[in-house]
């Protein structure tokens, strides 16, 4: 069954998506999309690396992401620079020295394209279990962190008085992303992985009214578009990559019919929520 | 200062230095079970800032904070916007920093009246709403600390006056400590068992006298009112200058500026003890 390309290209898909759709709810959450941008740009950096010291790209790429985010952290705390300012500054940096240094090394051809967009039909079975067993760690860190995480999400303050500790939390939060954006590269390519992360939980948002709810079907949401951008491509000859976000955004588009959304009528009986959030201090 | 056997938190001569200034200095002071101390004093005077230290999550810059071992802290922080895309509903809200059981859940909404907004989802809800929803959560964690910052805000004045009722009964019923910051100089609660003035350091504090004395409180929140807020008045007659300087109200200008200085005038209506 494996052998076949297109088996390997779902079942990776999958994996990648099951894992985007949970972090991806804390990406909207707390307001992260640029972060996660930032460091798959950085992931670039981490390809460019890989190649010169020959070693595995996604541990490269995981490497790097990391180091990206721990500077980050660093920099908020010293306080010069705006967060949005380091982010731009950290994203392009990075993504320029990857380029930069990938120019140097003229003995490899390289397909640049492949890293940008993905390269989800030439996932090999390694690949596949890297996402697999990457992804089944990352999400079982995320269920052991998830009531401090999501704690520290809704009042950092409120976390660390009532005994949590938000900075270890964000720390690992960090880490995770860097894995996901890690095992995440090679199916939808560094300039389209926040994207993963960030339609499916936008889709799901509608329908549901817990944040675990939200969570799953985040998860969900990303496979079916996973499934269905990769029959597109496979239908229309479009690149997998790109077809697979287009497909999300279709789900996404789809969720905000009156048609499927359970919370509409809600909100058309409410009409003063708005204008009491306006009001609450 | 000594810790007291029954002092829940102890703050001794602490101070918070940010950026070349100092937010709050010399602030020393004990809460103590079942006992319900106020925070009040002008913007930027540390009220927050001194409660903050009190919860553990300023380290303090200077002088020292004991909390006592078993202490269990419920915080009801000043702002808490829930944004849309976060779907939480009051009922996952009660079990937001820990395991709580859903008859506790159940009976904390109840005590404070929000029972019936289980299912809502907390973005919905009115400012007095939301605030009684936040002391529920901080009830159902079962705190031997409770701390409350500007818990009233947003809130009209009758519900103003029901929600410092509410707090009063939570002391009642729970035995815990509380820390109240007022964001109102003027208008603090009847139970208070003290009242710290800051103004960048411990200013007074003392015990408020129950009834309100002054005629426009009367006017504006009614006899019933009347009963239920106390106030406690004292003028600032000290500024504290750009360089650090304090100018008295005497016109006298001194480095620092201590209680027991001379310079202090209060308010025959409140009594301090400073």
């Amino acid at each position: 069954m494996l052998d076949d390309f297109f088996t390997r290209a779902i079942l990776a898909g999958i994996g990648v998506a099951l894992v985007a759709g949970p972090l991806g709810c804390f990406i909207v959450w707390r307001r992260l999309a640029y972060f996660g941008d930032t460091l798959s740009h950085a992931a670039l950096l981490g390809v460019a690396l890989a190649f010169l010291f020959e070693i595995n790209i996604t541990l490269a790429v995981f490497g790097v992401s990391a180091c990206v985010s721990i500077a980050l952290l660093l920099l908020q705390k010293k306080g010069t620079l705006s967060s949005d300012a380091l982010l731009g500054l950290l994203a392009h940096s990075a993504l320029a020295l990857g380029l930069v240094v990938l120019a140097f090394m003229t003995w490899i051809r390289m397909d640049l394209m492949g890293f940008l967009f993905g390269d989800i039909l030439a996932v090999s079975r390694m690949d596949i279990a890297i996402i697999w067993l990457g992804g089944a760690v990352v999400l079982a860190v995320l269920a052991i962190i998830w009531r401090p995480l999501f704690a520290a999400t809704i009042n950092r303050e409120l976390a660390e008085a009532e005994g949590m500790n938000p900075e270890r939390v964000n720390i690992i939060f960090m880490l995770l992303m860097a894995a996901v954006i890690a095992i995440s590269m090679k199916i939808v390519g560094v300039l389209l992985i926040t994207a993963m992360l960030i339609i499916p939980a936008a889709a799901a948002r509608r329908f549901s009214s817990s944040p675990e709810q939200m969570a799953v079907l985040a998860a969900v949401i990303g496979a079916a578009a996973v499934v269905g951008g990769l029959f597109g491509s496979l239908e229309w000859d479009t690149p997998a990559g790109p077809s697979i976000v287009v497909a999300a955004l279709v789900l996404f588009i789809l969720s905000l019919m009156p048609l499927f959304s359970r919370t509409k009528t809600i909100e058309m009986a409410k009409p003063a929520t708005e204008t009491q959030k306006g009001t609450r201090p | 200062m000594l810790q007291k056997p029954d002092s829940l938190v102890t703050l001794d001569n602490a101070g918070i230095h940010r950026a070349g200034r100092w937010l709050v200095r010399g602030v020393s002071l004990s809460i103590d079970t079942g006992e319900i101390v106020t925070l009040i004093g002008p913007n930027g005077s540390g009220k927050s800032t001194t409660a903050k230290m009190a919860l553990g999550i300023l380290k303090p810059d200077e002088g020292t904070i004991q909390r006592r071992a078993d202490l269990k802290v419920a915080y009801v922080p000043q702002k808490l916007a829930v944004d849309w895309t976060l779907p939480l509903t009051v009922r996952r809200f009660m079990r937001l920093t820990g395991h709580v059981s859903v008859h506790e859940a159940e009976s904390a909404m109840a005590s404070t009246g929000v029972s019936h907004l289980a299912g809502a989802e907390v973005r919905t809800l009115s400012g007095g709403e939301f605030q009684r929803v936040m002391l529920a959560r901080a009830v159902a964690r079962k705190p031997n600390l409770l701390v409350l910052d500007e818990p009233v805000q947003g809130v009209d004045f009758s519900g103003e006056i029901a929600l410092y009722d509410l707090i009063k009964r939570i002391r009642d019923e729970m035995h815990c400590g509380i820390l109240l910051i007022s964001h109102d100089l003027h208008v603090v609660m009847a139970a208070t068992d003290r009242v710290i003035c800051l103004n960048g350091h411990v200013c007074c504090s003392g015990t408020p006298t129950v009834v309100a004395s002054s005629a426009e409180y009367k006017a504006l929140f009614g006899a019933r009112a009347a009963s239920t807020l106390a106030v406690y008045e004292h003028h600032h007659d000290h500024t504290h200058l750009p360089d650090g300087r304090v100018e008295h109200g005497d016109g006298s200008i001194t480095d620092h500026c201590h209680p027991d200085d001379g310079h202090h005038h209060h308010g025959s209506e409140g009594r301090s003890d400073a």
